[in-house]
């Protein structure tokens, strides 16, 4: 086992670093994440600067003397039926992923965490009416729920002029898939705080800080939040990886973001010109996704392993 | 024990419920009356209420006000529900077929997908698991993880795409459409057992790594017994809970059939019934559907529970 930290009073977070900083692999996977969010960043550049100068963006100027180019010197991974640019596809892309993986958090993380932390601190009908809402939404089959919400989302854009406000700004085929993987995904999240809420209710702490007549909405959000916090990093970087791969399969269902160059849209793309011969398309968007579903996948583990070694995460069937 | 059991299989109604509620809520209240569906684009405000009319589309949505408390239930959702407990699931708006025959007729084919792709994944997942767990901390162990997050990484997409292309297009060795013989399975049960198997046996893996760090596999090592069989015999048996939840929870996707995989081999099952219900906006196939695989789910999850007290005597249900 590994050797006890220098000083005892280190925090977890300080402890799980140093343990993840032995790990050869962990640093290599954190070294692809933070090339890919440097990557991520160029890219938001570059989408960024274009829109607030209502421009097209250059990896959307297509040029058809040079569609369908195998690799070569100027274009790395060739052009696509447009005569775009593959690699600069592949670059938008990666925004598309982090996008993605950002505003579903921003449904996931509040929506679980409170609904589990509610459940689990207040037990009772409160447990009883949350354990049964994430049942239902549990047991309807993941890919139909985040189909039939993407479309009510869609069908919302075009009516509501606030949310075409909200698009002006996010693509809406964007919005809606992250809605709909949003509203799906926080049930894991969910089950998990709530069962740690459930063990950290009956100790000592929370016992004394109740006895001195601290509310239930302090002790819930300042005293046990901090103790159970992590695990929200945990099934973020877990479950960065599912977003991804599911976003490819909504792309194929035809819910996908249609407007922008996602992973997901350029493979269904690539797969109508694979007969002529035109692999470059697939082998680029594949490439990589692939190298940052790996490197999600292997750095959330080591982390989990880290910061709570005793945590199980089932694997979850997407499709 | 009895009581747990009929305790849990009641509360399937109330979840069942909910998930028709859900779906009915999605489909129905937000997505809009089905007639305009049906009728097609050009279809007169007459010829639409008229359906509307037929198929009760024009009653209020949960409870019936009107002419109260005669026909508080005359609305569509208690309808649907008293429907399908009934076992009238209704028909295809596409097809004109009755529901339950399209049911019928995609069972099979999901199934001669579904159950070789199961038990391929199974056993595999457990052996490769087992030997992971048996050479741990070697490079047999690490190359085997990395191997899984590896196979996890590339979208199921990707695999289907390439293996249709190469080893069907190209090299004409396998059929890749259609569902007429054992050789037009070979494909996707291959591709789903190789995107599968790596989650599965990682997952395993770990659950078995735990096991091996406990005080009685030490004893056992102690007392002189074998490693073969401390892995056999003691680890595999106290692994059996977390590897029987993950088995017994994927049962009720052997029915639903998998969405990818039959929609791009032509396979008739369930699964593709789904994906065209969905983009079709097929109502009563996408209520049946949904409805039957959650009552499955449920089931299932309480079939875990009964089957912990098999696997480990220690565990007693109130």
């Amino acid at each position: 086992m590994n050797a006890l930290p220098p000083h005892p009073a280190e925090g977890l977070w300080a402890i799980a670093w140093q343990q993840l900083r032995r790990k050869r692999l962990a640093m290599i996977c954190l070294a692809i994440l933070i090339v890919y969010a440097a990557i991520w960043f160029y890219a938001e550049g570059n989408f960024w600067s274009a829109k607030l100068r209502g421009i097209t963006p250059n990896y959307r100027i297509s040029n058809y003397a040079i569609r369908n180019q195998p690799p070569s010197a100027g274009h790395w991974l060739g052009t696509n039926y447009a005569g775009r640019d593959n690699l600069s596809q592949i670059v938008q892309g990666t925004r598309i992923a982090f996008e993605i993986a950002l505003l579903t958090s921003w449904i996931v993380i509040p929506l679980g965490f409170v609904l589990g932390a509610l459940a689990g601190y207040f037990g009772r009908k409160i447990d009883t009416s949350i354990v049964y809402l994430y049942s239902v939404i549990g047991s309807v089959p993941g890919i139909l729920l985040i189909t039939a919400i993407s479309y009510v989302v869609r069908g919302a854009v075009e009516r509501s002029p606030t949310m075409q406000t909200v698009t002006r700004y996010v693509d809406s085929g964007l919005l809606a898939v992250c809605i709909g993987m949003g509203f799906t995904g926080w049930v894991g999240l969910c089950r998990l705080i709530r069962a740690e809420y459930l063990k950290h209710r009956e100790r000592q702490y929370v016992l004394a800080a109740r006895a001195i007549g601290v509310s239930p909405a302090a002790i819930m959000f300042r005293h046990i939040a901090p103790n159970v916090g992590h695990l929200i990093i945990i099934n973020f970087s877990l479950s960065f990886p599912g977003l991804i791969l599911t976003e490819a399969v909504l792309s194929y269902l035809g819910v996908g973001i249609a407007n922008e160059p996602s992973w997901g849209a350029i493979i269904n793309d690539a797969k109508q010109r694979l007969w002529l011969g035109n692999w470059w398309e697939l082998a680029g968007a594949t490439a990589a996704m692939f190298f940052l579903v790996l490197a999600l996948n292997l750095f959330g583990d080591a982390l989990r392993d880290a910061l709570d070694p005793k945590l199980r995460t089932a694997e979850v069937k997407t499709a | 024990m009895l009581a747990y059991i009929l305790r849990r299989i009641l509360s399937v109604a109330p979840i069942a419920l909910g998930v028709l509620l859900v779906t009915f809520l999605l489909f129905r209240v937000i997505g809009g009356n089905p007639a305009y569906r049906i009728a097609g684009k050009n279809a007169t405000p007459a010829k639409i209420a008229q359906i509307s009319h037929d198929r009760g589309y024009d009653q209020p949505y949960f409870l019936n006000f009107q002419d109260f408390p005669n026909q508080l239930f005359r609305a569509q959702f208690p309808r649907l529900a008293r429907n399908i407990l009934r076992g009238d699931f209704g028909e295809s708006l596409t097809s004109k077929m009755r529901v339950s025959q399209l049911l019928r007729d995609g069972v099979w084919p999901s199934l001669c997908v579904t159950t070789p792709l199961f038990f391929i994944e199974l056993i595999l997942a457990v052996a490769l698991a087992l030997l992971a767990a048996y050479f741990r901390e070697t490079w047999l162990d690490r190359s085997l993880v990395v191997l899984a997050v590896m196979a996890m990484s590339i979208s199921t997409l990707v695999y289907i795409m390439v293996a249709q292309y190469w080893l069907a297009s190209e090299w004409r060795l396998l059929p890749v459409w259609g569902f007429e013989g054992p050789q037009y399975l070979v494909l996707p049960v291959l591709i789903g057992t190789v995107a599968g198997t790596g989650g599965t046996l990682r997952f395993y893996r770990t659950v078995m790594l735990d096991e091996m760090y406990q005080d009685y596999v030490r004893t056992a090592r102690a007392k002189g017994v074998s490693p073969a069989r401390i892995l056999f015999s003691h680890v595999l048996r106290n692994a059996l809970i977390p590897i029987l939840t993950n088995v017994i929870v994927a049962l009720p996707f052997l029915y639903t059939g998998s969405l990818l995989l039959e929609s791009f081999f032509g396979i008739p099952g369930l699964g593709r019934l789904l994906v065209s219900a969905i983009s079709n906006g097929d109502e009563d196939v996408i209520f049946a559907e949904t409805f039957i695989g959650a009552v499955l789910f449920v089931l299932a999850n309480t079939l875990t529970d009964i089957a912990y007290t098999w696997a480990d005597p220690r565990i007693r249900l109130k």
